[in-house]
C-alpha cells in the first residue's frame, strides 16, 4: 500500500473542515467552508423544493443572488455550482413574472419582423449592460439583444447555446425585456426558418418508408440467438 | 500530494500514449471483467422482491424496499377529481414533453403534471448527443445491431426496431421545432462517434444537446397552452375497478394538499433512480430521480423488466468535492480523450461500452492503480488536454463549453489539466415493461422514457436515451390520444392499493417505508 499512498490528492479543506459563517436570506448560519450554496441550505436544515432541479448546472432552477464579505456588489450564481465562503450572503431568486410571448413557430411568416410584434420591448434596450453582468453563464446578453433586433439571428442562436433559462437577466432589465425569452424565440426561428434542410435526413426517412431495409430486417429478426450473436460479431 | 504534482504523469506520458491503440476486449474477457467488477454483479447489494408482479426477481435493496413500500393514501381517501382530462402525462422531462405535445397535437385534452418545474429532469443534462442513423454509410439496422451488442443481446427486439426506425423522423420533427443540431459544411447533420457504436451516429448541439432540445420542447409545451400542474408529485394512481388505470393523485408540494386528476389514459414519464444512491454511489441524476413511477406502476400490477441492472457512467467527477458525481461527458472520450491510471498507463479502449469502461476503472482502482482523494474517494485521470494536443488549441473550449464552465467555476482549467473521474450512478437500464405503443400490461397505463424497460437490455448505449424519450413519448402520446376519442372516463377507485396492502400483509407487511420517495432526504436533521 505504500506505493498507493503517494497517489493521494491534498485536500486540507476535507481533512479539517473549517466552519464559516454565512447569511441565508438574512439569517446567519455556520456551515463547512467550500460546500455548494444549495448544500449549505440543506446543512442549515432547510427543506428546498422550489429552487433545486438538475443539480448539474443545466436547468436554471437554482438562480441565486449573492454577495461576498465587505463587497457591495450583488452577483448571481447557480446555487448548485457555487461554493460558499466566509461572510457570504445569499438568497434564491423567486420565480419572476416575465411575460413570454406565445407563437406557432412553424407558421411564422416573417420571423425577423415578427420579433417586434411578439416582443415589442426588445428594441428598447438602453444599453445599461446589467443583463450581461447578471448572466451566470457569461453570455454577452446585451450584445445578443441588439443582434436579435438587427436580425442577426444566427449569432444570437450561437451566443445563447449556453443559456440555462435561469432568467436572471430579466429582473435587472430597465426596459422590461426578458432577454432569455427573446433569445429562445430567435434561436428557434433560426433553426426552423433560416437553417438548411438536411437532404440526407429526408433521404433516410424515405428509404425507411419505402422499405429499403425490409430484407435485412427479415433476415435478422428470423435468426436464432446464436445466429444473431454471430451476425452481431461481424458488425464492427 | 499536490494535485498538480500528481497530474504530471498524465502530461509526461501523453506523447507515448498517443501512439498506442488499445484493442477492445474479446466477448469472453469482457464478460469476465464485468462479472468481477461491475456493481450489477455485487451480490450483497441485491435481494429478491418479496411480492407483487416481480415476486422473486432480484433487484438492489434500495429499490426493492421502495417497490414493497406502502402508499401514503388511505383506503377511504376522497377521490373527487379536481381536474379531468383525456391524457394525463406525469413527468416534465423529455419523454413527458414529447408525450404531451403529441397527445395535445391529436386534439385531446392533455394535462402535464410534474413534481418540480416543467423541464427539471435528466434530459436537460444530456450532453453526449442523440443516436440517429442519418449518415449515408449508416442504417437503422446497424443502429439496431450496435444497440443489441451494447445491451448484451437482451434488448426487446420489437421496441428496439421501432426506436431505430422512428429515429430519423424524430430528428425531422425536432428540426422543424427549431432545434439547432450541429451541421456539416454541406448542411447535413453532423454525426459523432459514440462509445459502443460502429458508425458515427450522434447528433449533437455542442455539449448542450439535452438542454437545447428541452429549451425548445418546454417552450413548445407553453406555446401550445398545455395545462401544467407544477410542483405536483404523483403519490398514487387510480384504477377503474376492472384493472385499468383511470387517473392519479398528486401532492401539491407548495401546500401539501392532494389533487385528484381523472384521465382516460395516464402516461408515466417519471425518469430514473439515481437519487436512491444505490450501493452508495454518487449520481449524475437530477434532484427528483427517485424512481416514483416504478413504485406507482408496480402497485398497480405493472410488470418490471431488467430491474437488476443499472448504468454507472464511467466518468463522474471525483474532484473537486463540489462536483462529485457530476458527469464529465462521454464526448471527451468520443473525441479521443484517454483514461489514464496512476502509473500513466491506459487500460481500456475508451470507446468500449459504458459497462466495460466502468468495470475497468473500478478494476484499476481496486487493484491500487487509482488516485485517491482525502475524502476517501478514488478515481483515474481523464486526459482532457489531449484533445487540444490532438486537434489544436481551443478544441476543448469550443466543443465542450459546458464542461469548461463547470470546472472553471472551481478554478480548474480542463483544457490544461486532466480531471479525476470514477463511475457515477447514471441510468436505470430496466423499468416498467412496455409494448411498442409504450403501454404496460395495465390497460391505459403507459410508460415512456427511462422509467420504461426492455429497450436497452442490460446496458444502454450512449446517445440512445434522448432518442428513446422522443420515440416512446410520441408513441404513448399518440396511442393514448387515439384511444381517448372512443372511450369514457373510468370510475376512480383505490382497489389496487387495497389489494397491494393485502398482499403485503400476507408477506409480513410492507417494507416499512412510504413510497414513492418524491425527493431525497438531503436536509440535515439538526
Amino acid at each position: 500500500m505504500a506505493q498507493e499512498d503517494v497517489n493521494v490528492i491534498d485536500q486540507p479543506e476535507v481533512m479539517k473542515p473549517r466552519m464559516v459563517t454565512i447569511e441565508i436570506a438574512g439569517k446567519k448560519v455556520d456551515v463547512p467552508e467550500g460546500i455548494t450554496v444549495v448544500k449549505a441550505m440543506w446543512y442549515a436544515g432547510m427543506d428546498v423544493v422550489r429552487g433545486v432541479g438538475c443539480l448539474g448546472g443545466f436547468c436554471g432552477a437554482c438562480a441565486t443572488y449573492y454577495r461576498t464579505k465587505d463587497d457591495p456588489k450583488v452577483r448571481t450564481c447557480l446555487a448548485c455550482q457555487m461554493a460558499v465562503q466566509d461572510g457570504m450572503s445569499f438568497t434564491m431568486m423567486p420565480p419572476f413574472p416575465a411575460r413570454k410571448a406565445t407563437y406557432e413557430i412553424q407558421h411564422l411568416q416573417d420571423p425577423k419582423q415578427d420579433l417586434f410584434n411578439l416582443y415589442p420591448e426588445a428594441p428598447l434596450c438602453r444599453n445599461c449592460n446589467a443583463c450581461t453582468e447578471a448572466c451566470p453563464q457569461k453570455i454577452d446578453v446585451r450584445e445578443g439583444v441588439w443582434k436579435a433586433v438587427f436580425g442577426d439571428f444566427k449569432s444570437v442562436s450561437e451566443m445563447f447555446m449556453d443559456c440555462v433559462m435561469c432568467g436572471m437577466c430579466t429582473p435587472v432589465c430597465i426596459a422590461d425585456i426578458a432577454p432569455n425569452l427573446v433569445a429562445l424565440y430567435v434561436s428557434r426561428a433560426q433553426g426552423a426558418h433560416f437553417t438548411d434542410k438536411p437532404v440526407g435526413l429526408d433521404a433516410r426517412i424515405k428509404e425507411i418508408q419505402d422499405g429499403r431495409y425490409n430484407d435485412e430486417w427479415n433476415k435478422i429478426l428470423k435468426m436464432n440467438e446464436k445466429e444473431l450473436a454471430e451476425h452481431c460479431a461481424t458488425v464492427k | 500530494m499536490d494535485i498538480h504534482a500528481l497530474q504530471q504523469i498524465v502530461h509526461k506520458t501523453r506523447d507515448v500514449r498517443r501512439k498506442q491503440t488499445i484493442p477492445k476486449f474479446s466477448p469472453a474477457d469482457r464478460d469476465q471483467l464485468i462479472h468481477k467488477y461491475h456493481p450489477d454483479f455485487r451480490a450483497s447489494a441485491y435481494r429478491p422482491i418479496k411480492f407483487g408482479p416481480n415476486e422473486g426477481d432480484k433487484t438492489v435493496v434500495e429499490l426493492a424496499t421502495l417497490l414493497e413500500g406502502d402508499s401514503s393514501i388511505q383506503d377511504n381517501a376522497d377521490l373527487t377529481p379536481q381536474y379531468s382530462c383525456d391524457v394525463l402525462v406525469i413527468g416534465g422531462g423529455g419523454a413527458g414533453c414529447a408525450a404531451a405535445l403529441h397527445a395535445h397535437g391529436s386534439g385531446v385534452k392533455t394535462i402535464l403534471a410534474t413534481k418540480l418545474r416543467l423541464g427539471d429532469s435528466n434530459s436537460v443534462m444530456a450532453q453526449g448527443g442523440m443516436q440517429i442513423s442519418v449518415a449515408p454509410e449508416d442504417s437503422p439496422v446497424t443502429h439496431f445491431i450496435d444497440t443489441l451488442k451494447g445491451g448484451h443481446m437482451e434488448n426487446d427486439h420489437a421496441l428496439l426496431k421501432v426506436m431505430v426506425e422512428d429515429g430519423p423522423s424524430i430528428a425531422k420533427w425536432l428540426l422543424e421545432l427549431g432545434v439547432l443540431f450541429d451541421r456539416q459544411a454541406d448542411g447535413n447533420l453532423h454525426v459523432k462517434k459514440g462509445g459502443g457504436s460502429s458508425k458515427p451516429r450522434l447528433l449533437t448541439c455542442s455539449d448542450y444537446t439535452g438542454l437545447e432540445i428541452m429549451r425548445v420542447l418546454k417552450d413548445e409545451v407553453i406555446n401550445q397552452k398545455i395545462q401544467l400542474l407544477e410542483f405536483a408529485a404523483a403519490v398514487e394512481l387510480l384504477s377503474d375497478g376492472q384493472g385499468a388505470c383511470s387517473g392519479a393523485i398528486f401532492r401539491d408540494l407548495d401546500n401539501q394538499r392532494h389533487v385528484v386528476v381523472a384521465a382516460k389514459s395516464v402516461i408515466l414519464a417519471t425518469g430514473g433512480i439515481g437519487r436512491l444512491h444505490i450501493q452508495g454511489f454518487p449520481t449524475s441524476n437530477h434532484y427528483g430521480a427517485t424512481g416514483d413511477g416504478l413504485c406507482l406502476a408496480y402497485r398497480m400490477g405493472a410488470k418490471l423488466a431488467h430491474v437488476d441492472t443499472f448504468q454507472y457512467h464511467p466518468s463522474g467527477a471525483v474532484y473537486p468535492e463540489q462536483l462529485i458525481g457530476a458527469l464529465v461527458t462521454e464526448g471527451i472520450r468520443s473525441e479521443g480523450g484517454h483514461l489514464v491510471n496512476a502509473k500513466g498507463d491506459r487500460f481500456v479502449n475508451e470507446l468500449d461500452t459504458r459497462d466495460v469502461v466502468s468495470s475497468s476503472i473500478i478494476r484499476e482502482c481496486e487493484e491500487g492503480r487509482g488516485i485517491r482523494t482525502m475524502s476517501g474517494r478514488v478515481g483515474v485521470w481523464l486526459d482532457t488536454p489531449l484533445l487540444d494536443a490532438e486537434h489544436g488549441p481551443g478544441t476543448v473550449e469550443k466543443h465542450f463549453p459546458a464542461m469548461m464552465m463547470q470546472f472553471e467555476r472551481f478554478g480548474i482549467d480542463i483544457s490544461k489539466d486532466p480531471v479525476l473521474i470514477y463511475p457515477t450512478l447514471h441510468y436505470q437500464n430496466g423499468g416498467v415493461k412496455i409494448d411498442t405503443n409504450s403501454e404496460t400490461n395495465v390497460k391505459n397505463l403507459f410508460v415512456a422514457g427511462e422509467a420504461s424497460g426492455g429497450l436497452h437490455g442490460r446496458n444502454r448505449l450512449m446517445g440512445n436515451s434522448l432518442l428513446d424519450l422522443m420515440v416512446f413519448g410520441k408513441r404513448s402520446g399518440l396511442t393514448a390520444a387515439g384511444r381517448a376519442k372512443s372511450m369514457k372516463h373510468g370510475s376512480l377507485t383505490l382497489g389496487h392499493v387495497r389489494q397491494f396492502r393485502a398482499e403485503a400483509k400476507r408477506h409480513g407487511n410492507a417494507s416499512g417505508v412510504i413510497s414513492p420517495m418524491i425527493l431525497p432526504a438531503y436536509t440535515r436533521k439538526v
